[in-house]
């Protein structure tokens, strides 16, 4: 935690997406063969989990930015949407269907919320910067 | 700890944190690969899939390992109006390269069977997919964030700069790091072109 009590936001936000892109690779990595969608559903489970902790735990702070939180996210949200419209629409182009398409458009819509947090959280954060300039948060967040 | 005072005005060139003009050019860009997605040629998906990973390949080695050292040894205005003129143009050219390089890719592995698990370099593609995956994480979670922070901090009547040079150093970080790593995807891509 910083001065202001932060939580680790940008490290747990790239845990999720970590998990999400490792429950792709996997899927991608067993085309066509049959796959067990087991550890791909509990990727996609943890990634969901953490994404929503680090929400729970930055509405703790104080005096958090969240007016410029959410002005950037809504902005980011419609770029990130997009993008995973686009990644959407190339699955349904190769026919992709059942249980793969099923986790892949929700790791989708996990993505497409958690980036636009991480870069809304960023901005946020210093939204005030002025006023603190002297005494900077350590570094990582 | 030091007495907190508004930092001193910072002379900086008017921008827009997301050229709207760009965005022309973006929808130009995301409705051809549309097209050609749909379309499934081999030529246009080789043109989207190449053009936009040396694109990709040549931008994060030249941030980060020549303009990246250079932006660091400049005095502190120089800088500020080098990222204004530069930041702004990164938040529209990145997500685009990526998205064409890496839709347009997928399809066309898909179109020549070498995203199947039956492909004899099946292991060099997912060493691919793993690369790839690395690097969005960092870009997703790291870069663009900083790069959208630094043209926030700028827009304000007072930036500070020291919050800038935290959020600069970080992007320059990021994207040297990504630079190496596109060193690890030249070698994959051109072994999977010889084979």
């Amino acid at each position: 935690m910083t001065r202001r009590g932060y939580p680790p936001f940008t490290e747990l936000g790239m845990l999720a997406l970590a998990l999400i892109v490792a429950g792709g690779i996997y899927l991608s990595a067993h085309i066509p063969q049959h796959v067990p969608l087991g550890p791909a559903i509990a990727l996609l489970v943890a990634s969901a989990l953490v994404l929503a902790i680090n929400l729970a735990l930055l509405t703790r702070v104080s005096d958090f930015a969240w007016p410029r939180f959410f002005q950037v996210a809504k902005w980011a949200l419609l770029a990130y949407l997009f993008t995973a419209a686009m990644i959407e629409y190339a699955f349904l182009r190769d026919h992709l269907k059942g249980g793969p398409l099923v986790i892949l458009t929700l790791s989708l819509l996990v993505y497409a919320v958690q980036v636009p947090t991480l870069i809304a959280f960023t901005v946020a954060r210093w939204d005030d910067s002025s006023a603190d300039d002297a005494d900077l948060p350590a570094p990582g967040h | 700890m030091a007495a907190s005072a508004p930092p001193p005005a910072m002379p900086r060139p008017d921008f827009e944190i997301v050229p709207r003009k760009g965005l022309i050019l973006v929808a130009i860009v995301m409705v051809a690969l549309i097209v050609t997605i749909a379309v499934n040629s081999l030529w246009p998906l080789q043109f989207f899939h190449v053009a936009g990973g040396a694109a990709w390949t040549i931008i994060d080695l030249f941030l980060g390992l020549v303009l990246g050292p250079i932006i660091g040894r400049m005095s502190i205005p120089a800088r500020v109006e080098f990222t204004t003129r530069l930041m702004p143009k990164m938040v529209l050219i990145m997500p685009t390269v990526v998205t064409a390089t890496l839709a347009s890719g997928w399809q066309l592995s898909t179109k020549l069977g070498t995203n199947l698990s039956s492909y004899p370099e099946h292991g060099w593609v997912v060493a691919s997919f793993i690369v790839v995956g690395v690097m969005a994480i960092l870009a997703l979670g790291l870069l663009e964030p900083a790069n959208i922070a630094v043209l926030f901090e700028l827009k304000k009547p007072r930036p500070n700069g020291a919050v800038i040079e935290r959020l600069m150093k970080r992007f320059i970080y990021c994207a040297g790091v990504l630079g190496v790593m596109q060193l690890a995807t030249l070698i994959i891509m051109t072994k999977l072109a010889s084979s």
